[in-house]
C-alpha cells in the first residue's frame, strides 16, 4: 500500500517538474522532426522508383527507423538518469524525506514506490517516442519493423537499468555525484560498445572482451544493441555495421544479466536507504 | 502499548566517526506529560530526536517509545513529528499535502473521516482559506502551521515538536502554545525541543537540560520555578537586630542602605517577612520577589560557554 502511495506521489511530482516536461517536449519535437525527414526521404525514394537499386525498399525503411530509435534510446536513457538522480539524494538533503520515513511505512516501500513511479513515467516515454516513430513510419510507408514489441521491451529494459542504478547511487550519494557517476558508467558502456564492435570487425578477441567487460559494468548499451539487432531487417543483418546496429551481437545471456543487474541495483538501493542515517 | 512512560531511553549514544553527537542519553518521559528538551546549539537535541524517530540508528544504548522498541511501525502510526527545518513536497496544496500524509498514516481507507480531520486541522491552524494554494507560495509561518497540522493528523499519542515556534510571529506562537495546551488536556505526550525558554516555561511540565548529548539535569518545572526565590525589600533603614531577626525567615540577608536582599525557600514566606518588618517599626515601600527564570536556570546548569 505504502509503495503505491509513494509511486503515485512520485509520478505526480515527476510529471509536474520542468525537467520531465522538457524531456517530453524534446521527445515530441524529435518525433515530429523525424516524421518530416522521413516524409521527404520517402518522397525521394518513391520518385526514383523506376531506377531503383536491387535492395528492397524495406531495408531502407528499416535503417531509417533504427536511426530514429537510436536517438530515442539516447533521449530515454538520459531522461532516466536526469529525472531520478535527485529523487532520494534531493529529498535527503532537503530533509523532505524525514516526514515520509517517520510515517508507518517501511523504508523499502519508499524506494520501491519511487522506482515504480519513475518506471511508469519511463514506460510512457518509450511508448510515446518509440511508438511515435514507428507509427509515423507505418502510416507514411506501410512498413512494420520486425520484432517490434520485443525491441521496444528491450529498449525499456535498457532505460530501467539506467534508472535503477541511478536510484541506487542516489540512495547513497548527492545528486551531483550520482549524476556524474551514472553518466560516467553510461559513457564507459558506450565507448566499450564501440570498442567491441570495431574489435569484432577487426577480428580482435581482446577488444571484444574489453567491450563485454564494460557491458558487465553497465549493460544498458548492450541491451540497446540487442534491441536494434532484433528489429533489424534480415538483409541488413548480413552487411550491418553502423551506429544503429551491431557487428557483435550481445547474447541472450547478456540480456538476462541486464535483468539481474537491475534487480541487484534495486536491492542495493533498498538496502542502502534502509540502513542509512537521514 | 500501555506503559507508564511514553519515552524511555537508556544510554542512547550516537557517534559520527570520532565525533560524539550524543554521549549517552538516559531519560524518561511519562505518558501525558509535556516535556521540554533543552540545551545549547550542538548539544545533540536534534540527533536525539532523530534516533527516537528511527531516522538515525543509535551507535549504542536502547530506547522504547510507547512501550515498544525503536523502529516499530505500529508505534509510528501513533506518533506525530514536526521536523526542525520542515521541508516537504511544496508543489502540493495544503489539502493534497494533508491527504497524502493521512494516507501515509494509513487513514486512506476512511476517506470521509480523513476529510473531516483535515478540515478540522486546517481550521485549527488557521489555514482553511489557503487550502487550495500550493505550499510553495506559503510564508515561513504558514509552513510551520501546515507542518504542525501534519504532525497532528493521526491524533497521535506522542508528538515530537522540534523548534515548533521558529519562524512564527507572536500570534503563531500563541497558537502553538494553545495547541500544546489542548494536547495536554487530551492526555497526549508532547516532547518539545525549543530554544524559546519563555515558552517552555509556560507550556512544559518537566524539562531536561542536555549538554554534549547527556542529561545534566531533569526537573519538574513548577517546583523549580517556585522554589528558591531571591527577594529585594525597600524600607526605612533597618538596624542590626532587625537584620539578624530576618535571618530566621530567610538566608543570605544583606542590607545596603534602604535596600535589603535575602533568599527565601518559597514565596509563602513573604507575608511573614512583611509582618515582621512592620512589627519592627519599619516603613516598607516594596517587596519584590525575583523569581529564577528558566533562562537563569539554563545558564546556571549549562554554563555560559554553551557547551562549545
Amino acid at each position: 500500500m505504502g509503495t503505491w502511495i509513494i509511486a503515485r506521489l512520485t509520478f505526480r511530482e515527476a510529471s509536474r517538474r520542468k525537467i520531465a516536461l522538457t524531456g517530453f517536449l524534446l521527445g515530441l519535437a524529435f518525433v515530429v522532426l523525424f516524421s518530416v525527414g522521413f516524409f521527404y526521404i520517402n518522397q525521394q525514394r518513391l520518385a526514383n522508383m523506376p531506377f531503383q537499386s536491387p535492395i528492397p525498399m524495406d531495408e531502407y525503411y528499416n535503417t531509417i527507423t533504427l536511426a530514429g530509435l537510436y536517438v530515442v534510446n539516447f533521449l530515454i536513457v538520459v531522461m532516466a538518469a536526469l529525472v531520478t538522480a535527485d529523487t532520494l539524494a534531493g529529498e535527503i538533503s532537503t530533509g523532505t524525506i524525514q516526514s515520509l520515513v517517520t510515517k508507518p511505512l517501511r523504508r523499502s516501500e519508499i524506494v520501491l514506490g519511487k522506482w515504480l513511479g519513475y518506471a511508469i513515467l519511463l514506460a510512457l516515454y518509450v511508448v510515446l517516442m518509440a511508438g511515435g516513430i514507428l507509427l509515423s513510419v507505418s502510416l507514411q510507408s506501410g512498413y512494420h519493423m520486425p520484432n517490434l514489441l520485443g525491441g521496444m521491451a528491450l529498449m525499456y529494459l535498457a532505460a530501467l537499468v539506467v534508472m535503477t542504478i541511478t536510484i541506487a547511487c542516489s540512495s547513497r550519494f548527492s545528486t551531483l555525484a550520482t549524476g556524474g557517476l551514472v553518466m560516467g558508467l553510461y559513457g564507459l558502456a558506450f565507448v566499450g560498445s564501440w570498442v567491441e564492435q570495431i574489435g569484432s570487425l577487426a577480428n580482435s578477441p581482446a577488444a571484444v572482451q574489453v567491450g563485454i567487460v564494460s557491458s558487465l559494468l553497465m549493460p544498458s548499451e548492450a541491451i540497446w544493441r540487442r534491441a536494434a539487432f532484433e528489429m533489424t531487417a534480415p538483409l541488413s543483418r548480413l552487411v550491418s555495421f553502423g551506429p544503429f546496429s551491431s557487428a557483435s551481437v550481445p547474447s541472450t545471456a547478456m540480456i538476462i544479466y541486464g535483468g539481474l543487474y537491475l534487480l541487484a541495483a534495486l536491492a542495493i538501493a533498498v538496502r542502502t536507504f534502509s540502513r542509512r542515517d537521514l | 502499548m500501555s506503559s507508564e512512560f511514553a519515552i524511555e531511553t537508556q544510554g542512547l549514544r550516537k557517534l559520527y566517526g570520532d565525533t560524539v553527537a550524543v554521549g549517552g542519553l538516559t531519560l524518561q518521559v511519562r505518558q501525558g506529560e509535556v516535556f521540554g528538551f533543552l540545551g545549547p546549539n550542538g548539544a545533540g537535541k536534534t540527533t536525539s530526536i532523530k534516533m527516537l524517530l528511527g531516522l538515525v540508528a543509535p551507535s549504542a544504548g536502547s530506547a522504547r517509545l510507547l512501550g515498544q522498541p525503536l523502529g516499530s511501525r505500529a508505534v509510528r502510526a501513533r506518533i506525530g513529528f514536526l521536523p526542525e527545518h520542515f521541508r516537504f513536497h511544496d508543489w502540493l496544496d495544503a489539502n493534497e499535502f494533508l491527504t497524502l500524509h493521512g494516507e501515509l498514516y494509513g487513514m486512506g481507507k476512511e476517506r470521509l473521516r480523513l476529510k473531516g480531520r483535515i478540515k478540522e486541522l486546517l481550521d485549527l491552524v488557521g489555514l482553511a482559506p489557503f487550502e487550495h494554494k500550493q505550499l510553495r507560495t506559503y510564508s515561513k509561518g504558514m509552513i510551520q502551521r501546515i507542518g504542525l497540522a501534519q504532525a497532528l493528523l493521526n491524533d497521535p499519542l506522542l508528538v515530537f515538536l522540534d523548534e515548533p515556534t521558529s519562524g512564527l510571529d507572536p500570534i503563531g506562537r500563541r497558537l502553538v502554545r494553545d495547541i500544546i495546551h489542548d494536547l495536554r488536556q487530551k492526555g497526549t505526550t508532547v516532547f518539545l525541543n525549543s530554544h524559546m525558554l519563555s515558552e517552555v516555561e509556560i507550556t512544559c511540565d518537566r524539562v531536561a537540560f542536555i549538554k554534549q548529548g547527556e542529561v545534566l539535569y531533569t526537573s519538574q518545572l513548577k517546583g523549580l520555578i517556585d522554589g528558591e526565590t531571591s527577594v529585594t525589600i525597600r524600607c526605612s533603614e533597618p538596624g542590626p537586630d532587625t537584620l539578624s531577626g530576618l535571618g530566621q525567615l530567610g538566608k543570605n540577608v544583606r542590607a545596603d542602605g534602604d535596600t535589603i536582599t535575602l533568599t527565601v525557600s518559597e514565596e509563602a514566606a513573604l507575608p511573614a517577612i512583611t509582618r515582621y518588618l512592620v512589627a519592627q517599626g519599619l516603613d516598607v515601600y516594596a517587596i519584590t520577589p525575583q523569581r529564577l527564570s528558566l533562562e537563569d536556570l539554563f545558564i546556571k546548569v549549562i554554563g555560559t560557554d554553551g557547551g562549545l
